[in-house]
């Protein structure tokens, strides 16, 4: 039977969730209050990782992994993934140390992926990193895409499947209809047999109204680009005790970020960059590729997303109503997830058993919190 | 972090008379510009040109002299050679002076860094020998550089007319002057003409220069609608047509220099997200300010070209405006105190602005010259071309960010200084949507390229 859909929010989650959905017959609306992408899901690093994984993410990891590597089959654009590779890269003994807990950690849960490398390993991989670093965590088949052109691609591909975008639409309340949900969009008005929050920052207010308040937290995670630079970095490098995530573009461009805040003005429903993050990245890249002290940056820049407290997505069915899904709170690391996030929310819709662990994605663990607001 | 009463940003006529007003009320102004003297564009170099021959460079231009005179007042802390790379909505403000980057903190900001020229995209303007004829001008003043082959200069405006007027006057050769001034506008701006009397002044300066040219005999072509140029490595020749299907006319030419106008830089009242409206006369788009010239960020002004394009005077005036709206704010001065002065003020300024509407329309750049054929690059730093903005267009970008995200149109080195206009000019165009609808980039710090070396300096001051 074909149910009617609503999802709110069009980012890399909503896309996904929507692409899945449609392929299965449903009936499927995406409400976005700007469009698709604008946020978090347009403006991230493009990190394609595995590594460093919180061991409940591994196993949903590992599966949109394998469909990183047939995107252009399941939305017509490789997205511009490429699979360089990720190293996270130890600064000091204590941090190879880390490193190699981490590596036992991952294979004691039955995984290989990740691998410790020695120092002439990283320096053979990464040749102008600062010799003083000890060795590194690897993982092959990693590598980075473009966040953007993947979004427009989720949503390219689930506007061919007919479903219906309604970008520039900001939700203003819910109201249970049966079985289903009456969703009020200022002068609009949809019906869903199945509602999906995929609202990322914006989650929160739905959950309220849904008497299941979560810690949701918007954050403004910041990045920052230089100019062209000549070719002379392969992987993804990361760093392992401070925020770091650097990668060289084919087109010679170095994205850098990983993690340092700056602001959300959630009057103007914007991030603003913050000087003291941007320095601390910066200070981070000039002591691990010392010739990076003359690189210009040209632009800044920052995207918000909502952050959970222990830092894992919500990504289940709600606990007071048997026709609402989440996904949201993927704190700063669901792009890589969004080939698998869209399987599972069609499978949580339909009623289905999930192929994945889903249950620490519970929004159940919040029970009990009480929202600020 | 220090914290100054007012930070102004630039030192053209805005600036400097803002500066000036400002200590007549106590106050005591940091003055920041990028260039390593006072005077903007208009008044470059005017302590140290080496074109020492008033008649040259003009009247109007040693007129500056009286204005960077007052800079040197003891309480105006002026700061030339640093560049301001980012300006927050809690006014921090972070300068960059040769290798040291640093932050201070402004109670009030007025932003007079004035205008830049608008983009001319023409077949072949990314080729080396093909300039503005800003940039023409600037050599001159500063360097008094002047090519040595014989020169052509194309396009419209007040400021075309003037540098061949001064380039004549220096003996440099004009090979051609191709005015791309549309037929019919001579004729709208004739029904303007009446206001424009009221700055009769002006209005005789730009004919006298125009009789001037003619008299020298220099080639003066009118009426033309087509313009490229052409060469392998670098500019070799241009070619050009007066007519739809009329014949195409060459000249070989080491130099070519363009202008169509002027508009207002909004790199700054962008990052800081302004509200901004597109003025349809001056093709443009203008921060919103009330009659202070504030803005509606709090504690932000913008004074002279930087807010719409009002020419060197009435910049002068507005700065004053905004010099006296700093005082209002900062509670050094009362409303009761400046009313004369304001009402004067603002007599002259529409006086000094009357010819404006006369000078907008007769030199309003036809819209071939604004959206260019497919095959012409808007975006210079990425290389994007027009036909691959209105592919994007047909695809379903609406506005500037999304074509950005796409083509990286706009995310080189000059973050749109260069192709901001001519992209959202051309997706209202493609989209069949107004301009304002269309919108423009989100711009975001740095506002001109900072090393990760001086990014990392300015930490210091900023976690003090």
């Amino acid at each position: 039977m074909s149910a009617r859909v609503v999802i709110v929010g069009a980012g890399l989650h909503g896309c996904s969730a929507a692409v899945h959905l449609s392929a299965q017959g449903h009936r499927v609306t995406v409400i976005d209050k700007a469009y698709a992408g604008r946020h978090a899901s347009g403006v991230n690093a493009g990190g394609v990782r595995r590594l460093g994984r919180h061991p409940a993410e591994i196993p949903l990891a590992m599966a949109a992994w394998e469909r990183w590597q047939r995107m252009a089959e399941v939305v017509g654009d490789d997205c511009g993934f490429r699979p360089v590779g990720q190293i996270k890269v130890a600064e000091s003994d204590a941090d190879l140390e880390a490193l190699t807990g981490r590596e036992r950690q991952v294979r004691s849960l039955g995984f290989d992926h990740e691998y410790l490398i020695t120092r002439d390993e990283l320096c053979k991989r990464v040749p102008a990193l600062s010799p003083h670093c000890p060795g590194g965590l690897a993982c092959d088949g990693d590598g980075y895409a473009n966040p953007y052109r993947t979004v427009t691609a989720w949503r390219r591909q689930a506007q061919r499947q007919g479903v219906s975008f309604h970008e520039g639409v900001t939700v203003t309340g819910l109201e249970a209809h049966g079985s289903g949900w009456q969703v009020q969009a200022g002068r609009h008005r949809f019906s869903a047999d199945i509602l999906i929050n995929c609202a990322g920052a914006w989650a929160g207010t739905l959950c309220q109204w849904l008497g299941e308040p979560v810690p949701l937290v918007a954050e403004a995670p910041m990045l920052m680009i230089t100019e062209r630079l000549k070719p002379f970095l392969g992987p993804v490098i990361g760093a392992t005790s401070r925020p770091l995530s650097f990668k060289q573009f084919e087109n010679g461009t170095v994205l850098i970020g990983g993690g340092v805040r700056g602001e959300v003005d959630s009057r103007r429903q914007v991030a603003e960059t913050c000087l003291g993050g941007l320095a601390e990245n910066a200070d981070t890249v000039v002591s691990l590729f010392p010739f990076m002290h003359e690189a210009r940056i040209v632009r800044t820049w920052a995207g918000i997303e909502a952050v959970m407290p222990d830092q894992i997505p919500v990504l289940s069915r709600s606990s007071t109503s048997a026709s609402v899904i989440h996904a949201f709170g993927f704190s700063a690391h669901g792009f890589q997830l969004s080939p698998i996030s869209g399987e599972i929310v069609a499978d949580l819709a339909m009623e289905r058993e999930p192929a994945y662990p889903i249950k620490p994605f519970s929004i159940t663990r919040f029970q009990g919190h009480r929202s600020s607001g | 972090m220090t914290t100054h009463d007012l930070v102004i940003l630039g030192s053209g006529p805005a600036g400097m008379a803002a500066a000036a007003t400002a200590v007549t009320h106590g106050i005591k102004p940091v003055v920041v510009d990028e260039q390593p003297a006072p005077g903007g564009q208009i008044y470059r170099s005017i302590e140290s040109t080496p074109v020492k021959e008033r008649r040259i460079l003009g009247e109007d231009y040693w007129q500056g002299k009286a204005l960077i005179d007052g800079l040197g007042d003891p309480r105006i802390d002026y700061r030339p050679g640093t560049t301001l790379w980012q300006l927050t909505r809690r006014l921090e403000v972070g300068l960059l002076r040769g290798e040291q980057a640093s932050m201070i903190r402004a109670r009030h900001v007025i932003l007079a860094h004035g205008a830049m020229e608008r983009p001319f995209p023409i077949p072949g303007w990314t080729l080396p020998g093909v300039m503005t004829a800003g940039s023409g001008q600037i050599l001159l003043k500063s360097a008094g550089l002047a090519p040595s082959a014989p020169v052509v200069l194309a396009g419209c405006g007040p400021l075309l007319l003037l540098l061949a007027v001064q380039y004549l006057r220096a003996g440099i050769p004009i090979a051609a002057l191709l005015d791309t001034t549309s037929t019919g506008h001579y004729r709208d701006a004739l029904r303007l003409l009446p206001g424009a009397l009221r700055s009769a002044g002006t209005l005789f300066k730009g004919v006298g220069l125009l009789a001037e040219l003619r008299r020298a005999g220099v080639r003066h072509v009118r009426h033309v609608t087509a313009l490229e140029a052409q060469g392998d490595e670098r500019l070799e020749r241009i070619r050009w047509q007066c007519g739809d299907g009329a014949e195409w006319h060459y000249l070989s030419t080491p130099l070519l220099l363009l202008h169509q106008g002027v508009v207002p830089n909004t790199q700054v009242t962008r990052a800081l997200d302004c509200t901004h409206d597109w003025d349809e006369r001056q093709l443009a788009w203008h921060p919103r300010t009330d009659p202070w010239l504030a803005t509606d960020v709090e504690g932000v002004a913008v004074a002279g070209d930087a807010g719409g394009i009002v020419g060197a005077k009435a910049s002068a005036i507005q700065g004053r405006l905004a010099g006296l709206g700093a005082a209002m704010a900062l509670g050094r001065a009362g409303e009761e105190q400046t009313r004369k002065e304001v009402k004067r003020l603002r007599r002259d300024l529409a006086r000094e602005t009357a010819i404006r509407p006369f000078l907008d329309v007769l030199y309003r750049p036809a819209a071939h010259w604004r959206l260019p054929e497919d095959d012409t690059l808007v975006c210079r730093c990425e290389e994007v071309t027009a036909g691959e903005l209105r592919r994007m267009a047909d695809q379903g970008c609406r506005g500037p960010n999304q074509t950005k995200s796409f083509t990286r149109c706009g995310m080189g080195p000059c973050q749109g200084r260069m192709c901001g206009l001519t992209v959202s000019e051309l997706l209202a165009d493609a989209n069949g949507q107004s301009v304002a609808e269309t919108g423009y980039y989100r711009l975001r710090p740095p506002f001109k390229p900072i090393t990760l070396g001086q990014l990392a300096t300015a930490a210091e001051d900023a976690s003090r």
